[in-house]
């Protein structure tokens, strides 16, 4: 477990490098979509991927804490994937990782290859729960509130990471930064069949490819 | 141009001086008549009141990085005139719980608790103070039927451009805050707020509040912050940083304003300063709801209430009207 100010997030080693490896490779990290969980072994979708693979589960979602009273936002869950990095990467500044995100993950998987740019070699977004987000502009929603008990998938994460607000312009500053500082030419990679607008607008951006999954991969191994 | 109030300066390095319940008094400043805490959905918060507990009800919400007791000089006033001022502590703040996670949802969330155990469905007056302000006015625009009518304080934002700025220095801006964010969030889980004497931390404060007196930034040490072996601190959770980014865009509340139903004042400080919202009058007198107004009080901060307490409550008061 990995601990994130006062929550516990649960980072899942689905595959590392042999014992005798002389030098660590580049891991892939998984990032689920809304409302999911990490996989329990390597998916068959990212088999051929030649180094180690990891899966973070998103504050409250999976085995990690689920905290009382809501508050969440998309940036929060790029915190929690920093805390995966920095472990993934034992710390050291000049290592690296690749990203695959499904649905809500493939934002936040856009998030965290701005923000931690040296150190994301690509990051892939695709199709999966809560790709969508909510709108890209002010709307009139209201305020809420549920009755939770502490299960997983948090309710309030549920709501709050369904409806936050996506803009173009945002998504594509990410880009931006991740083109400005990343290790590899196109740090971004669209490999999802739908595109809500924010990820069109990521798509349209100079420096992000299009292709499918496995060429994706296969790009960035 | 609003009058000046004199107040007394400390200067001297000591935690002398203080009164019998630990806090250093200031001119007209009162501790609540009754506090205790609200459970809001899995996050306990901390409540404030002053006046008769049998008074109609009036809300009053502080600003980010505030807490309730900034409300012990302009509060007292309001509730001498037969209001029962209810405030409380975001979450995170003041005596309020240091919460795992932090949105603006869920400081909207916190705050329909205190609404529901307060106003028992009816419509009653709110007042707001720089983000409570305008986390208020959003809360107006989407459940106006908990609204008699609403006081922002400082809180209106405006949209800043930066129009000579080039694309490429605004990336390495938005780089080096999200570096920073991360490495803050990074941190969080063992952070704390540094330590110091009781003038040291009313003298940091100071230097985000450089037009409030000394001794009012002193009582705000002794009722915000703690004393433990080594010194005061901050009750603040040391997870909440300023500054920050996200999607949100300051025009999103503005556009709110006009269509508010309720009665509305804005009172706008025109002195510019580091917490200040540097909102320009001229910016935001035309999004007015239609009975709506503004007051602009040239020679004050962003701290209107604590800068101006008599002129600030008048206006208030003579806004509100009667208790009822």
């Amino acid at each position: 477990m990995l601990r994130h100010n006062k929550v516990d997030l649960a980072l899942h080693i689905l595959r590392a490098d042999p014992l005798d490896a002389a030098v660590p490779s580049r891991p892939l990290l998984l990032l689920h979509g809304l409302g999911d969980r990490s996989p329990d072994s390597v998916p068959h979708w990212v088999a051929a991927w030649p180094g180690p693979v990891a899966a973070l589960d998103f504050t409250g979602h999976g085995e990690s804490t689920v905290p009382a009273g809501g508050g969440y936002s998309p940036e929060t869950l790029m915190a929690d994937v920093d805390q995966a990095l920095a472990q993934l990467t034992d710390g050291d500044p000049d290592r690296s990782i690749t990203v695959l995100g499904r649905g809500l993950g493939a934002y936040v998987a856009l998030q965290i290859a701005g923000a931690r740019a040296s150190q994301i070699h690509g990051a892939i977004l695709t199709d999966g729960p809560g790709l969508a987000g909510g709108p890209t502009g002010p709307t009139s929603q209201s305020v809420f509130a549920l009755d939770t008990d502490g299960s997983s998938p948090d309710p309030y994460a549920l709501v709050e990471l369904g409806r936050d607000l996506r803009p173009g312009d945002y998504a594509v500053s990410f880009v931006n930064l991740a083109n400005a500082g990343a290790p590899v030419a196109t740090p971004i990679t669209v490999a999802s069949s739908f595109r809500p607008k924010w990820l069109a607008a990521v798509a349209e951006a100079p420096g992000v490819a299009e292709s499918s999954l496995t060429d994706a991969l296969a790009a960035y191994a | 141009m609003a009058s000046t109030t004199v107040v007394p300066m400390v200067h001297a390095d000591d935690d002398s001086g203080l009164d019998e319940n630990g806090e250093s008094p200031f001119p007209d400043a009162r501790r609540p008549d009754r506090a205790y805490d609200l459970p809001a959905h899995g996050v306990r918060i901390a409540v404030h009141e002053w006046g008769n507990a049998d008074a109609p009800p009036l809300m009053m919400m502080h600003g980010g990085f505030d807490f309730a007791r900034t409300f012990d000089g302009f509060a007292p006033k309001l509730a001498d005139a037969g209001w029962r001022v209810v405030s409380w502590d975001q979450r995170g703040h003041g005596n309020s719980e240091h919460a795992p996670l932090y949105s603006w949802d869920g400081d909207m969330r916190d705050t329909l608790a205190v609404f529901d155990h307060v106003a028992g469905g009816r419509p009653i007056p709110v007042v707001g103070h720089s983000k409570g302000g305008a986390l208020m006015t959003q809360l107006a625009d989407a459940q106006p039927h908990r609204f008699r009518c609403l006081v922002n304080m400082d809180g209106i934002p405006y949209k800043r451009n930066i129009p000579d700025l080039a694309e490429h220095e605004r990336t390495t801006m938005l780089a080096k805050d999200l570096a920073g964010w991360l490495d803050h969030r990074g941190r969080t889980a063992t952070a704390s707020r540094k330590p110091g004497t009781l003038d040291e931390l009313a003298r940091r404060r100071g230097r985000m509040n450089p037009r409030l007196p000394h001794g009012w930034l002193r009582r705000l040490v002794t009722t915000g912050g703690f004393e433990s072996d080594d010194g005061w601190r901050w009750k603040i959770d040391p997870a909440l940083r300023f500054g920050g980014f996200g999607p949100w865009r300051p025009e999103w509340m503005l556009m709110r304003l006009p269509g508010l139903p309720m009665p509305f004042l804005g009172i706008l400080g025109a002195e510019m300063e580091e917490m200040g919202w540097g909102t320009p009058p001229h910016k935001v007198l035309p999004y007015m709801p239609m009975d709506g107004r503004c007051e602009v009080l040239d020679g004050v901060g962003h701290f209107v209430h604590i800068e101006q307490p008599d002129l600030v409550s008048g206006l208030v008061l003579d806004f509100v009207g009667a208790p009822a």
